[in-house]
């Protein structure tokens, strides 16, 4: 399952992008996680353990819909939707979380920390950790963990400790932050599960191979649907963990087009936006060399999107190295035309998405448009968005101000 | 090559038979002007060495003390021309002056244009905590070039073939964390602190790199301790700490300075 092409070097180096910018006290930790992956992934029992809990605990292989009725929105174009959302814990997040708790135990460490945006994968971790035993800590940006009070529960429902980060600006990237803080003075005993494919190596890679799974299974699905490849695999791109999900199986296949669908928020022309790829430069951040929102000294800028998910100033250096070499093309979505896709999906096919997902939905219906009724296009539909009925509701006045119907 | 300024005081304090003081303080904090007046404290009171920090919007190495330092700095519009102008000040007052960044603001002002404005500004060399000898191509080159010193840093988990290759690529002294964390005071030295010391110059016997003790350190006992074993005894926080505590800046510019005082004097107790 985790034969993801060359890349990357030796080094953790996709083309110019990635590497290891990370503390000196880390390099020790990160070599180990590294060389457990290259011992796990070659392993008869890891390999036994973690197809069982993704087939008996997670549900996989997930589903593949063809979405015919929003088909119609999308230029009439056939439009099949890859069912992550349906995996237990509601996202993708969970397969790479399974095969990161099962590492930390190979490791011997009994402690896990994680950082999250929306809580999805503090949520998948939680799940993981109760599973297996490990004690858990989530950091989560003291504004996220207001956003999304409900994922906050639920996380200490399931046994985790969960620590609001009160410095900087209180999001993502400063979750994040703290968590490289915590590892660093903990790593005897502590893993990161870092949940994006970024980060200094082995991160982005570790995580692409963890969820190679859904790629594989969706190309599978599609050959035996429609008898051939898709014209298009379209994903929305925060870090970029879904989109290298589904991305990577289709890498070698030279006639399918990759598409990541970034967080435009009010316009990637406009300071209030996360599309590190287009709006971004490259530099340095979370120990990978990559596209950053950064000023003319390199100081992050604040990102913006209605997605708390894709609300992340950079993004996995694979992406960027993708977008250097043309392999794959990224292109911003704004959180009108999301919430648009949100509302559309609901009503047309019965799905809630996820508010990041629906990020690649508006963008299928862009693609759909382009390449007509004669084209099939592979959606990642990668989490459900029962965590965004609230900010969904407020979007389009569907309650009044005190939240009643 | 001749010595560069952070070479020389290294060496007198080695002659001396003392450590070397070394004090930390982010360039622009409180403001651009009276970090240059901290600064002048901070030598006054006894400081050899002073790193000027480069404020950055995500120091992942920082505890909560120098977050809020850098925080305050970048909030007084501190940007990359006002670190070389603190820098040129520092130099000044006979101090050496080195910086101390995260690698991207570097990379981002461009690596040989920061390493030539840093020397024509009177810098010694820079510290760098989240760039790893493998990642350092383009500074080592450019570093060579505008005659600054290349600081990195070794840490208690490193390997002996990392602390071999580490110590190999510094120049100046290499940077020993004394624990595995972030920067902040601590109640007491970690132990982990004369181990690596140890290790350390078991690699640098034939090159005599300095080795300077960072992380954790904040009194005068802590500083004497340290010197025991280290050519230099590194603090941050207690001088942050100082600023952000006084009602206003004259009397932390007088606590700035008694604190180095007594730092002074711990690092000549060994």
């Amino acid at each position: 399952m985790s034969h993801a092409g060359p890349l990357p070097d030796h080094g953790g180096h996709y083309g110019r992008f990635g590497g290891r910018f990370a503390p000196e006290a880390l390099i020790a930790a990160l070599d180990e996680v590294e060389a457990e992956w290259e011992k796990a992934k070659n392993d008869p029992a890891y390999q036994a353990e973690l197809a069982a809990l993704l087939k008996d605990y997670t549900g996989r292989p997930s589903a593949l819909s063809e979405a015919r009725n929003f088909s119609e929105h999308c230029g009439g174009a056939r439009v099949l939707l890859k069912r992550e959302d349906l995996n237990h814990t509601g996202s993708h997040k969970i397969n790479n979380v399974l095969g990161q708790a099962l590492l930390t135990r190979r490791m011997g460490k009994t402690r896990v920390i994680a950082e999250t945006g929306a809580g999805q994968h503090g949520v998948a971790t939680a799940t993981a950790c109760a599973l297996l035993g490990l004690e858990c800590v989530i950091y989560m940006g003291e504004e996220d963990t207001r956003r999304q009070a409900l994922n906050v529960a639920r996380m200490r429902m399931l046994g985790a400790e969960v620590v609001p980060v009160t410095i900087g600006s209180r999001t993502l990237k400063d979750a994040i932050n703290e968590a490289f803080r915590d590892w660093v003075a903990n790593v005897d005993r502590t893993h990161y599960l870092f949940g994006t494919v970024a980060g200094p190596h082995p991160f982005p890679k570790l995580v692409r191979d963890l969820h190679f799974v859904v790629g594989e299974e969706a190309r599978a699905q599609v050959l035996e649907r429609v008898g051939r490849l898709p014209d298009a695999v379209a994903a929305c791109v925060g870090g970029g963990s879904n989109a290298m999900a589904v991305f990577a199986a289709f890498i070698p296949d030279e006639s399918v087009a990759l598409y990541g669908f970034e967080a435009g928020g009010d316009g990637a022309d406009t300071p209030r936006t996360a599309a590190s790829i287009t709006a971004g430069s490259p530099g340095v951040f979370h120990g990978a060399r990559t596209f950053v929102l950064q000023d003319e000294f390199g100081q992050t800028l604040p990102s913006h999107s209605i997605s708390a998910g894709l609300d992340y100033p950079a993004v996995g250096p694979e992406h960027a190295y993708l977008a250097d070499t043309g392999r794959a093309s990224y292109e911003p979505i704004t959180d009108a035309e999301a919430m648009e896709a949100f509302r559309l999906l609901c009503r047309t096919e019965g799905i809630i998405p996820a508010i990041e997902s629906a990020h690649a939905l508006a963008g299928a219906r862009k693609l759909g448009e382009r390449l007509g009724p004669d084209a099939v296009i592979l959606v990642n539909l990668s989490g459900r968005g029962d965590k965004d009925v609230d900010t969904a509701a407020a979007y389009f006045g569907l309650v009044d101000t005190e939240g009643q119907a | 090559m001749t010595a560069t300024t952070l070479q020389t005081k290294l060496a007198e304090a080695r002659e001396a038979g003392r450590a070397a003081l070394i004090g930390y303080l982010p360039a622009g904090f409180p403001d651009p002007d009276s970090s240059v007046r901290v600064i002048q404290a901070m030598v006054e009171g006894g400081c050899d060495v002073i790193e000027v920090g480069l404020p950055y919007s995500d120091p992942m190495m920082d505890g909560p003390t120098i977050q809020r330092a850098a925080d305050r700095a970048l909030a007084a519009g501190t940007t990359t021309e006002d670190v070389f102008r603190v820098v040129e000040a520092t130099a000044a007052t006979g101090a050496a002056a080195v910086v101390m960044s995260y690698w991207n603001p570097i990379e981002r002002y461009g690596v040989e244009r920061f390493a030539a404005n840093l020397a024509k500004a009177g810098g010694a060399g820079v510290i760098t905590p989240d760039l790893i000898p493998e990642e350092a191509g383009a500074w080592t080159a450019a570093s060579e070039a505008s005659g600054l010193d290349r600081i990195f840093l070794v840490a208690p988990s490193s390997t002996d073939r990392r602390l071999a290759m580490t110590t190999a690529a510094c120049s100046g002294f290499v940077y020993a964390a004394s624990l595995m964390g972030v920067t902040g005071t601590r109640t007491q030295v970690a132990d982990t602190a004369a181990t690596l010391v140890r290790r350390t110059r078991e690699v640098t016997r034939e090159s005599g790199l300095p080795v300077c003790v960072g992380l954790g350190i904040s009194t005068a006992a802590q500083a004497a301790e340290v010197a025991a074993y280290a050519d230099g005894v590194i603090v941050g926080a207690g001088f942050c700490q100082r600023i952000l505590d006084a009602p206003d800046l004259e009397t932390g510019l007088t606590a700035v300075r008694s604190f180095a005082e007594e730092l002074a004097g711990g690092v000549r107790d060994r």
